[in-house]
């Protein structure tokens, strides 16, 4: 195979608002517009913003969970939207999704066992015996303990029901997983437990990650690359070591000096941007991180910045700090 | 312009307040023990909590999720569910009154007067029916006996305390017609209309996004400057503590396990729990290499009675003495005080 592994042109999802019947202009919520990226087998690239930036969505239309208003989505090179049906099933093996509430994503009626061996059940005929062994494969993979498949979901804990969502997204072996604040709802004890775990499968099985996340300390730890997004585009995309030593675009610079820092000896001097998340409905004018700015120019209000390489290689939308 | 500066660097201006604590103890918090009812079991959320807090302090209560930040606030506020929870034992005195034994009455005097408390989602705190501007005149004529149309202008005056653009029309808003971050400066508002002495925060930027957090964490410390009210600050971002709090409780399965000076807490953190708790957030001053150090295993239950330490089970210096009484907190230098068996053998570890 020649190429990325997984490839997204162009991405676009509008969705409409209502009911657009009466309306001759019927309003959208822009929550992807003109998304492009691409992942290498084996690495790890986050997606980090504020909630509604539209992370989740670029989830959704990666495994096609929704349908995009535009662009295209190249799984080894194949369009996922020219699939058929069955292929789109075997195509689905090979990209699997970890959710962020390891509560309400699983079946609260079948147990461990049932819950990590149905993907593959799906796939072929597994006997009981076939099952269990299959089951306590995966569940030693991702650290627990083989008893555990006889139990229900609400026996074990948050960081027990985390793993079983990774040991089910694994069970088919596929080359690349979607993890949607996968890590968020846990503790930070626990959360240490699946960052390792993630970090341990890819080291072993080469298996490429979308890491979203809203948490820049997480995205710092597990990322290579880093794409941070406002309001439905990517504004800057780097080498995590080279986007945390120093921002380029204004707002992942405000990002990461609002992050709390847990050490008392560092204080802020300023708080960063002030002003409150324009809506996706009606984002606005050209730059639709303007109206925040503190570095705004006449022309961020009328054009939209590209997504142009910067000095260092890396991706920056803004017409100020993109071509310094 | 968006930057960090190192301790020694800062002049400027403070996002912190690091000046001298006063010793005056405002609210004294002692062996507090509540409990929740269930059909089959019962949930001893709190075993016992002792904590002070001080004239115009900030303090910071930290703690994993389920650890008893909310059900402390709640316990002192005497706002827990009354079918199921009960505060069992224990005293919170404030001005030399037991709030628990006040009656009903007197403590809805000290509620919002006295003691102001924010919640984490303003949402179901606001009445959605009634405009903002009316809930907090509403606060003000309850509490000052100022008239309605006194009250009203006050609301407004309240809103531009808490910096929200254009507030003679804003006061005129409903809730919903607010952002999250704008309806917790709401209830900043409401909270603050009555210059309470304490004011208990419980995770009241946890909701927001973090360049909004930002915002408010600084709203909160530079109007507790202004009007030297001592607020509690619960939150479980050690971030957030670090960058707002004068002095922290750190609690672990319904107890305090550790209590110092922010600075002493980060700098030399004598508790195991502590301790781990601090490595297993990721940070890059650590090299991004690096596993991030796991705690193994999980949070006891607090559905049955736990003998010994809480954290023994998970503590890689437990011992059998561990196991078999429950370490009091007791002083470990100035302004340090830590609940464990073997804080000497850990601290040298
Ligand atoms: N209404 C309730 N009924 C039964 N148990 C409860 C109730 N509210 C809280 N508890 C229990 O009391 C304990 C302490 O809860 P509390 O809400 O104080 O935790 P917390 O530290 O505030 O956690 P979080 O960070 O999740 O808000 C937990 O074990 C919790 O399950
Ligand atoms: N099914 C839907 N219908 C209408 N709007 C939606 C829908 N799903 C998401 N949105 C909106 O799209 C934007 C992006 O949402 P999402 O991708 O879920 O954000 P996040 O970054 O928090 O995951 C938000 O404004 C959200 O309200
Ligand atoms: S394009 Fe203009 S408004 Fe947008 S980030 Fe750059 S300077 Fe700011
Ligand atoms: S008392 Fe014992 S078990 Fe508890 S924290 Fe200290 S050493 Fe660990
Ligand atoms: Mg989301
Ligand atoms: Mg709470």
């Amino acid at each position: 195979m020649s190429g990325p592994l997984l490839k997204v042109e162009k991405l676009v999802k509008h969705y409409p608002l209502g009911d657009g019947i009466f309306n001759k202009d019927p309003k959208v919520v822009r929550a992807v517009e003109d998304v492009s990226f691409s992942v290498e087998a084996g690495e790890t690239l986050c997606i980090v913003g504020e909630s509604g930036c539209g992370k989740s969505t670029v989830a959704r239309l990666l495994m096609r969970l929704v349908d995009p208003t535009g662009g295209r989505v190249l799984l080894e090179g194949t369009d996922i939207a020219s699939l058929k049906k069955g292929e789109l099933r075997d195509w689905r093996r090979r990209m699997q999704m970890v959710f962020q509430d390891p509560y309400s994503s699983l079946n609260p009626r079948l147990t461990a066992g049932q819950i990590i061996t149905e993907p593959a059940g799906n796939f072929e005929r597994l006997g009981r015996k076939k099952r269990e062994t299959l089951a306590a494969e995966l569940l030693k993979k991702v650290g627990l303990a083989p008893e555990i498949m006889h139990r229900l979901p609400s026996e074990l804990s948050g960081g027990q029901r985390q793993r079983l969502g990774i040991a089910r997204a694994l069970s088919l072996k596929p080359s690349i997983i979607i993890a949607d604040e996968a890590v968020s709802a846990l503790d930070v004890s626990v959360q240490a437990q699946i960052l390792n775990l993630l970090m341990d499968l890819q080291e072993e099985t080469g298996i490429a990650f979308v890491f979203i996340s809203h948490d820049l300390g997480v995205v710092e730890h597990i990322g290579h690359r880093v794409a941070v997004m406002y309001l439905g585009r990517i504004v800057e995309l780097a080498n995590c070591e080279a986007l945390f030593a120093k921002p380029i675009h204004p707002y992942t610079e405000a990002l990461i000096a609002a992050a709390p820092v847990p050490d008392p000896t560092y204080a802020r001097l300023e708080v960063p941007v002030e002003g409150e998340v324009p809506s996706p409905v009606n984002p606005p004018s050209g730059c639709t991180f303007h109206p925040r700015c503190p570095l705004a120019v006449e022309r961020c209000r009328i054009e939209v910045p590209p997504l142009v390489p910067a000095a260092d290689g890396r991706l920056v939308a803004c017409h100020v700090r993109a071509t310094q | 312009m968006l930057m960090r500066v190192s301790s020694e660097e800062r002049i400027i201006e403070n996002f912190r307040e690091d000046k001298t604590i006063d010793n005056d103890v405002l609210l004294d918090v002692r062996d507090l023990e509540t409990h929740f009812f269930g059909e089959e079991s019962v949930t001893r959320a709190l075993g016992g909590v002792s904590f002070q807090v001080k004239k115009g302090e900030t303090l910071g209560v930290v703690g994993e999720s389920g650890c008893g930040k909310s059900v402390t606030a709640l316990s002192i506020m005497r706002l827990l569910p009354k079918m199921s929870a009960k505060t069992v034992g224990g005293e919170v005195c404030f001005h030399g009154r037991n709030l628990l034994d006040l009656p009903e009455r007197e403590m809805r005097k000290i509620r919002g007067n006295k003691i102001a408390m924010i919640f984490q989602d303003p949402m179901t705190s606001l009445n959605p029916v009634y405009t903002v501007g009316r809930q907090i005149a509403e606060a003000v004529e309850i509490h000052s006996g100022a008239s309605r149309s006194d009250a009203l202008s006050k609301a407004a005056e309240m809103l531009r305390l808490v910096r929200i653009a254009d507030p003679e029309r804003r006061v005129n808003n409903y809730p919903y017609e607010m952002s999250g971050g704008m309806r917790q400066r709401v209830m900043i508002a409401m909270a603050l209309a009555c210059s309470p002495e304490l004011l208990i925060a419980d995770e009241p930027t946890t909701a927001l996004d973090v360049t909004i957090q930002a915002q408010i964490l600084r709203l909160i410390v530079d109007l507790k400057k202004r009007t030297g009210t001592a607020v509690m600050f619960i939150t479980h971002d050690l971030g957030v503590v670090a960058e707002t709090c004068q002095r922290v409780i750190v609690m672990y399965a319904g107890r305090i396990v550790e209590q110092a000076t922010v600075t002493d807490l980060f700098s030399r953190p004598v508790h195991p729990y502590t301790k781990a708790l601090m490595r297993s957030v990721p940070d890059r001053r650590r090299g991004k290499e690096h596993r991030l150090p796991e705690i193994p295993g999980i949070v006891p239950s607090l559905r049955e009675p736990i003998v010994g330490c809480s954290f023994a089970q998970r503590c890689p210096f437990a011992t059998e003495v561990c196991r078999e009484k429950s370490p009091v907190l007791e002083e470990y230098g100035a302004d340090h005080a830590v609940a464990c068996w073997h804080a000497k053998e850990v601290v040298s570890a």
